[in-house]
């Protein structure tokens, strides 16, 4: 399969899920555990573009696909907007739903650019954060959206000149 | 603590309180400095480690919720390829019902980590296996053979106050009763708190309000499971790593639990993931040192959701019994509260926090507070935020509120009228400094969200809230490094962006920027003992270590500059980041980096550090929440519509981190008052172990949360700081229920409010 970019090859065990296969065969442990059972969102990634819960998939199910991991969204050096917002709004206090909320925030703003903050809520409703409130996550990611449309719009008028 | 420094201390306090907002790093919001870090995935949770040559553990666990241990049978998990190690609770330290402290009685603590020779909660800990893989390590323990008498299960407090009721604990003989018990009972505790003579004045009301109130069982809900590894090496020392809320805390009752000296245990600790007073206690270390000490490898034990839910935390479910007497104006005349907590299986419920928080945002003068501590069997309740206040704020919160009604008067007016005051005698026996609570009220009333208009089905509930907030020991100790930045060291984990906060009053203290600082939380080999991040205490007390130790920092950069520029070291002062000579005004200020840069060449590296025990001064906390929802007729459903949370906070030091702790604690008890609650089948099995049953608010179930900021300055700190982060789940008990009982007009007493409560009071 292919992890952010990078080819690789695992062996698992059958009954391993795909988030075990991240965090202790790649050790690429930005992925969280917080159920084990599809209900915090803490383990989002991406397969092959469509957001998933790797707690429920199996790593034998990945064989072959595109997975993209909190650790594939920005460096250190250039962060992406949301990473950017998260952090100026102070979406969050103890950080562990973070990279869940930031990789399930990146899939809704891939696909629709200017949701509203009821779409936000819902679609971020599989995220669950016991800190915060939700109320600066959701403002951070309505926050992010407008600063993508507005690179974006920079992007298309530099192509157009 | 040198005298000079405590006078500059006041000096800065004094200035400080008369400058207002007038500082240059405190009260303004930069990016928290592991900010990175935490939106990257590089930080290290207590999952997160892996060692070389790493075993993996696992937990058997009870599947009766009240049983004796006849027999373990381990041989054929033993005979299990992999499999490592296998213990038991004979494998721990030998402990006697008298091992304890004010804190924690360790002989129960040690049969919660492995039970003993009873299991007294459904997925109580029974063996621990270590294998060299996870799937190994779990199939091993499920071939682990108990052989059980199974009891019948004490799981709510009618039953477990009647006579006929099974004993959870023989040793436990009520304590507090003014005649003692002869034979042991499930009521552990009895407490009590008396003012003036309350059962007299209620018989001079006018209105008397009689009321009984019950709430479940819940969980902290901390999204991180609990999770450490550890290490023994021959020469008998063991390294742990691990999300807690304090590292010393992990030592001290690990060693316990393991028969170590506690200095031959170093707490590594891991960044942790929510802990709202869950992870002041262990369930893990000890039996992670155990396998590691038995088969020379490191071990590392993570608990699944399920194991959270069924073995650690849940704070107590309770009922209260309210007696509120007014007279015809509405002025409080006495107040009375008997409130019963289960406390798990093990004594030691919040009960008597519940009884000293109950009445404490008025003034009374006539209060009795009485509070029974009963066993029951369910896991060992543990800290949640304000541990007791949320219930008995919720009994008195509604009280008050149905009295208003009964007056015709507005609950805040109401509330302002009674409201405790600096001069104020709590029922504890506290006498208030300057406290805020009238301040917040004063802002309820004015903001536009109390002013807005409902409609029908719709509803609105105000609530007040209390918590004491406490010091304690912290340490703090400030480096320069060669370039001239400094590293700010606490011990004290950073649970909720404290790493910003401890830079930002280093920074404003040191005069110099922020991304001249680094916090770090140090190892328990690296930083003299802090009591553990809970209470609301850090950004207090640990706070005021780092300023003291900034402080301490600055004198000695100042005999350094003194020494450098060869005059008198009473002739240096610190001025905006820099030393300056009065007397000369030929010689050119020094900054940090230049006092770096001469460190060697005047007596070596320089730091400053502070090691303090603060008693006094934490400077108590209120709350008022407004709660606005609308009930759907048809389903039973409860939506919040709007929601504020006003907080005296003394000083806020980074504020969005401030209005993120009454956020954050708004939206649990929001969840505690709605949907969370514990559900046991018959034979004392939990129901809903998962997030899918266990329903923590999620996005979609909120709206945005206001909050506003109060700030009366405590004179206790040298900013002016109140800890902040558990009054805020204090009043949306009450705020909630208040706005849902004023929206159908039934008065709803027993929480969670969920559907089926809400029909069949409407139906
Ligand atoms: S760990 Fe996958 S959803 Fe919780
Ligand atoms: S920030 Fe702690 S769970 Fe979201």
């Amino acid at each position: 399969m292919s992890v952010n970019g990078d080819p690789v090859e695992i062996l698992c065990e059958t009954q391993q899920t795909l988030l075990d296969c991240l965090r202790d065969e790649l050790y690429l442990t930005g992925t969280k555990e917080g159920c084990s059972t599809g209900d915090c969102g803490a383990c989002s990634v991406t397969l092959n573009g469509r957001l998933v819960c790797s707690c429920l998939v199996l790593g034998v199910e990945a064989n072959g696909c595109d997975i993209q991991t909190i650790e594939g969204i920005g460096s250190e050096e250039s962060l992406h907007p949301l990473q950017k917002t998260f952090l100026e709004e102070a979406a969050l206090q103890c950080g562990v739903c973070t990279p869940g909320f930031i990789v399930a925030a990146k899939a809704l703003l891939d696909e629709k650019t200017d949701p509203s903050e009821e779409e936000i809520r819902y679609w971020l409703a599989g995220n669950l954060c016991r800190c915060t409130g939700y109320d600066k996550i959701i403002k951070a990611v309505i926050k992010a959206a407008k600063i993508m449309r507005e690179e974006n719009e920079q992007r298309t008028n530099r192509r157009a000149r | 603590m040198s005298s000079v420094r405590t006078e500059e201390l006041d000096r800065l306090n004094q200035e400080t309180i008369e400058e207002g907002n007038r500082f240059k790093v405190i009260g303004t919001r930069p990016i928290r400095p592991d900010g990175i870090d935490k939106v990257t995935g590089k930080a290290n949770f207590g999952a997160d480690i892996v060692l070389n040559g790493m075993l993996y553990g696992a937990i058997h666990r009870s599947p009766h919720a009240h049983a004796l241990i006849k027999k373990i049978d381990i041989s054929k998990a033993l005979k299990l390829e992999g499999v490592k190690s296998i213990i038991t609770h004979s494998d721990l330290a030998s402990l006697k019902p008298t091992d304890k402290n004010s804190n924690v009685n360790f002989f129960d603590l040690a049969r919660n980590v492995l039970a003993k020779d009873k299991v007294l909660y459904d997925g109580h800990a029974i063996v621990a296996v270590a294998a060299i893989s996870q799937s190994i390590a779990n199939k091993a323990a499920e071939l682990i053979e108990v052989e059980y008498k199974v009891l019948k299960p004490v799981m709510d407090i009618k039953t477990a106050e009647k006579k006929s009721s099974p004993i959870i604990d023989k040793n436990i003989f009520t304590e507090g009763l003014s005649e003692p018990n002869k034979k042991p009972s499930n009521t552990a505790k009895k407490v009590e708190f008396l003012l003036g003579d309350p059962e007299k004045t209620l018989n001079e009301a006018d209105i008397v309000l009689d009321r009984k109130y019950s709430t479940q069982t819940v969980h902290q809900g901390y999204i991180e499971p609990h999770a450490c590894a550890a290490s023994y090496t021959k020469d008998n020392q063991a390294t742990i790593w691990c999300s807690s809320q304090g590292a010393f805390m992990v030592r001290a009752y690990t060693a316990k639990l393991c028969g170590l000296e506690t200095s031959k245990i170093k707490v590594i600790p891991a960044e942790i993931g929510g802990g709202f007073g869950g992870k002041t206690t262990i369930y893990l270390e000890p039996l992670a040192v155990k396998l590691s000490q038995k088969t020379g490898r490191p071990v590392k034990l993570v608990m699944n959701r399920t194991e959270v839910m069924r073995a650690t935390g849940p704070t107590s479910g309770g009922t209260a019994h309210v007696k509120l007497g007014t007279d015809k104006k509405g002025n409080f005349i006495a107040g009375l509260i008997e409130l019963k907590y289960e406390a798990g299986a093990f004594a030691g419920s919040p009960v008597g926090l519940g009884c000293m928080t109950a009445f404490a945002p008025y003034n009374l003068k006539h209060v009795k507070c009485t509070g029974w501590d009963i066993l029951v069997n369910r896991p060992k309740a543990a800290a949640y935020r304000a541990p007791g206040a949320p219930v008995a704020a919720f009994a008195v919160e509604s009280a008050i509120d149905e009295v208003a009604s009964i007056l015709q008067m507005d609950p805040i007016e109401l509330r302002l009228k009674n409201c405790a005051t600096e001069g104020t005698t709590a029922p504890y026996g506290v006498t208030f400094d300057k406290i805020g609570h009238k301040e917040c009220l004063e802002a309820g009333f004015k903001s536009s969200h109390y002013h807005k208009k409902l409609k029908p089905y719709q509803g609105r509930g105000i609530a007040s809230g209390f918590w004491f907030n406490i010091g304690g020991n912290s340490s703090a100790e400030i480096m320069i490094n060669e370039d001239g930045n400094v590293t700010v060291a606490t011990g004290n984990p950073d649970i909720g962006g404290s790493r910003a906060s401890m830079a930002m009053m280093a920074a404003e203290t040191l005069g110099i920027g922020m991304e001249n600082v680094k916090p770090i939380v140090a190892d328990t080999e690296s930083i003299p003992y802090s009591d553990l991040t809970g209470g609301s205490r850090v950004t207090f007390a640990t706070g005021k270590a780092v300023v003291e130790a900034a402080m301490d920092l600055i004198a000695e950069m100042c005999r350094r500059a003194a020494k450098f520029w060869k005059v008198d070291p009473k002739q240096v002062e610190w001025t905006n980041g820099n030393a300056i000579c009065i007397e000369r005004k030929d010689i050119e200020p020094m900054s940090m980096k230049q006092i770096a840069k001469i460190a060697f060449k005047t007596g070596g590296a320089i730091s400053g550090k502070a090691n303090i025990n603060v008693k006094k001064g934490a400077g108590p906390g209120f709350g008022v929440h407004i709660c606005d929802v609308e009930v759907d007729p048809e389903t039973g459903r409860v939506t919040v519509l709007r929601y504020t949370a006003i907080q005296d906070v003394g000083k806020a030091i980074h504020p969005s981190y401030v209005e993120g702790q009454l956020q954050g604690g708004a939206a649990q008890g929001i969840g505690w008052a709605l949907n969370e609650e514990y559900v046991y089948n018959k034979e004392g099995n939990l129901m809903n172990t998962g997030f899918l049953d266990y329903r923590i608010p999620v996005a979609s179930d909120l709206p945005m949360i206001e909050t506003i900021l109060v700030e009366v300055p405590n004179s206790g700190h040298p900013f002016g700081v109140r800890g902040v982060g558990e009054t805020p789940i204090v009043p949306p008990l009450a705020a909630v229920a208040n706005a849902v009982s004023n929206a159908i007009g039934k008065r709803m007493t027993n929480l969670p409010l969920n559907p089926i409560k809400i029909l069949s009071e409407i139906g």
